[in-house]
């Protein structure tokens, strides 16, 4: 840049017509390719995402009854009758989806943390392991449950001889020296069924660190646990980040883990939607009560990624 | 080098003894005694594979030697793991940490040994790699050479008893690299912390350091100051590793006191006794080296012109490259396959083009003698590695 430049040309009125020209040069065809491309997912997301949320917020809004028919008569009370009486079940979703989160938290970093690092040649037949459970069907995993749970099993058995029931009934988590049919086994499942969504991201994330920056932290006097504070979780901050998320998110709407594993007095509000819509009939209430609950998740998740600042990760 | 005890040693030197390390059955590094001087600059030069970054992981506590110890000073450092050792490393790639800012990455090492007020030394340390107005960038939107002086900045503001480098100038431009071998030096200079500087850059490791140790398949080759390893090599691979050589095999016809008369290919050459490196016997062998620079071109036309007493051989010139400051000459000679001589470009011959006939003539006393036992063509670089 001198200052001997030619001064700045006057200002030219745009000239439309160059750039139209340029753009009809290319074929049309071609032009449009992108957007063929896209449309098949255009349309699936359309047909099913946003149709059946259109219809599910209007049929949230409907009043009648089965029998004479649903009529969209703008009724929001259906929303604030749905919080009042399920609250309790909303608590206990976020409460229990909450709980079994940290525990694939604290359970699956080792675990990824492990293959990442240290398991060498194992690392891949460790990584089949942990998604081996899908092989098979989630209820069938989860029936699974019933048994390694069930009252007289090696399980309870074990647990009551080490005393561990007396402190898990004194929490509430456990009632009358029984597992199943307690918060704790809803939990339990929610946490094994959910593990292999928090692994998988961990791991990614963890496998991408490179092994020098731990050496470098050596190097200035980290010790091996500063290391892993200073270096480690914030670098795999991105998949706790989605690890917690792909758990939390649908293992607050599960109602699987809460109609086999629990009673009445552990449903979660998947299971109340689910009763509404199948058994009851009260398609509004079942419809409201859905949109209570992505609009509660989409609250938590928001609060949640803002506290954990990861758009200043890499 | 070798039998010192820790108490006649003062200071704070690194030394070696008797450190290797081994893979399974392949020897990294090979029994190896080693001292680096306090506040010395001293260079590992070696290819690639030659265990000169394996040895500088063992003193940073990186690796942990099959055999021998380390010493820092009097302390032996061989069992205490890289926290705890006074020393810190200029990673290869720099490893900064990416998630920190520059500021945090300089002021990582000091907030581990809980110093709380940091932040006079790291704007200190940040304004002497002149990266004042960086502190709160993160590394991924530094330049490769503004990173590479963050990863030195955060190396030395722990103020260490020895600064290991390993390639930092690996990833550089050649240009940009030259210009952080200055800046490498002055910091040196100027902090009077011992460096040890791992490079397979035979030029860098000159530039930049007092000693330099030569490193081949886990030992080393060759240790002292860079004139003297270029003037005096001591086996073929020191001689063509570090810059060219031009290595003749010859017989050795006569030794009379301190002049030994070799022959090769009915020519005679002279050269002193002590710079031969292996015993001289009449009827042994020997490989007779001299550096391209050395040597004169003269016009077989001009051959009475040489004076006397100058070693020569006469060739044909069978490639001349220009470059600059030097004109560099394949000549062609039944001495010798080929060798190579660089003219400076002070006044040129205008006869001396490929195809003409040549006399060399050097100096006897610039010629130096090694042992024939060994790879003649040991340490010489292929056109890959020139180019890597």
């Amino acid at each position: 840049m001198t200052a001997t430049e030619a001064p700045p040309a006057p200002p030219t009125p745009p000239t439309p017509t160059v750039t139209e020209a340029a753009v009809r040069k290319v074929p049309r065809r071609k032009r449009l390719i992108p957007y063929w491309l896209l449309l098949p997912g255009i349309l699936w997301l359309l047909v099913f995402f946003a149709l059946p949320m259109v219809y599910q917020a209007s049929t949230s809004v409907q009043t009648g009854s089965l029998e004479e028919g649903f009529e969209v008569t703008w009724h929001f009370a259906t929303y604030w009758d749905a919080i009042q009486e399920y609250y309790p079940q909303f608590v206990r979703s976020l409460l229990y989806a909450g709980t079994a989160t940290v525990l694939c938290l604290l359970l699956g970093y080792p675990l990824a943390y492990l293959i990442a690092f240290k398991a060498g040649r194992w690392r891949n037949l460790l990584l089949v392991l942990v998604i081996a459970p899908f092989f098979t069907s989630f209820l069938i995993r989860t029936l699974a449950w019933k048994t390694i749970l069930a009252d007289d099993g090696t399980v309870v058995g074990a647990l009551d001889a080490l005393r561990v029931l007396d402190v898990t009934s004194w929490l509430g988590w456990t009632a009358d020296d029984r597992v199943l049919a307690t918060p704790m086994a809803v939990v339990c499942g929610l946490t094994y069924n959910f593990l292999p969504f928090m692994i998988l991201p961990l791991y990614t994330s963890l496998e991408r660190i490179d092994g020098r920056l731990h050496e470098a932290a050596g190097d200035l006097y980290a010790r091996p646990a500063t290391t892993f504070r200073k270096v480690t979780v914030p670098l795999s901050m991105p998949g706790i980040v989605s690890g917690t998320l792909l758990t939390f998110i649908p293992a607050s709407g599960d109602y699987v883990n809460a109609e086999l594993l629990g009673s009445t007095d552990t449903k979660m509000v998947g299971s109340v939607i689910q009763s509404q819509f199948l058994r009851v009939l009260d398609y509004p209430t079942a419809a409201a009560l859905s949109f209570i609950l992505m609009a509660v998740v989409l609250v938590v998740v928001t609060v949640y990624i803002r506290r954990s600042g990861t758009e200043d990760l890499v | 080098m070798t039998e010192t005890s820790p108490t006649d040693r003062g200071g704070d030197d690194v030394r070696l003894t008797g450190i290797s390390k081994s893979y399974g059955s392949f020897h990294a590094v090979k029994p190896l005694d080693l001292t680096v001087p306090e506040g010395s600059f001293f260079a590992l030069l070696g290819a690639s594979g030659c265990g000169k970054t394996t040895t500088l992981r063992m003193i940073a506590g990186l690796e942990d030697p099959t055999t021998g110890s380390v010493f820092l000073g009097e302390k032996d450092v061989t069992g205490l793991p890289p926290h705890k050792r006074p020393v810190n490393t200029v990673f290869q790639s720099y490893a900064l940490f990416p998630h920190l800012d520059i500021y945090e990455n300089v002021a990582f090492g000091l907030r581990r040994r809980g110093i709380k007020s940091v932040k006079k030394q790291v704007g200190d340390m940040l304004d002497l790699v002149q990266l004042g107005d960086f502190a709160k960038r993160k590394p991924h939107q530094l330049s490769g050479g503004q990173q590479q002086r963050v990863a030195v900045a955060r190396a030395l503001i722990n103020h260490p008893k020895v600064l290991l480098l390993d390639e930092p100038l690996g990833a550089l431009d050649l240009k940009l690299r030259r210009q952080m071998q200055l800046e490498l030096k002055r910091i040196q200079t100027e902090v009077g912390i011992t460096f040890v500087h791992v490079t397979h850059d035979q030029e860098e490791a000159m530039t930049m350091a007092d000693t330099v140790a030569v490193m081949n398949a886990g030992r080393v080759e060759q240790l002292g100051a860079p004139a003297e390893l270029y003037e005096n090599p001591q086996t073929t691979f020191v001689a063509n590793f570090l810059g060219t050589s031009n290595l003749i095999e010859a017989d050795v016809a006569e030794k009379n006191g301190d002049e030994v008369v070799v022959t090769s290919a009915g020519v005679k050459l002279r050269l002193p006794a002590d710079r031969c490196t292996s015993q001289v016997a009449d009827g042994g062998r020997l490989l007779v080296g001299v550096r391209p620079e050395k040597i004169s071109l003269a016009h077989a036309d001009d051959a009475g012109s040489v004076p006397a007493g100058r070693n020569r051989i006469s060739g044909r010139i069978v490639d001349s490259s220009f470059i600059g400051v030097s004109t560099q000459y394949v000549i062609n000679s039944p001495v010798c396959g080929e060798l190579e001589v660089y003219a400076q470009n002070i006044e040129r011959d205008g006869r001396l083009v490929p195809g003409a006939e040549v006399v060399l003539h050097w100096n006897p006393a610039h010629t130096f003698g090694l042992d024939a036992a060994q790879d003649i063509d040991a340490g010489v670089k292929t056109v890959d590695e020139e180019g890597a």
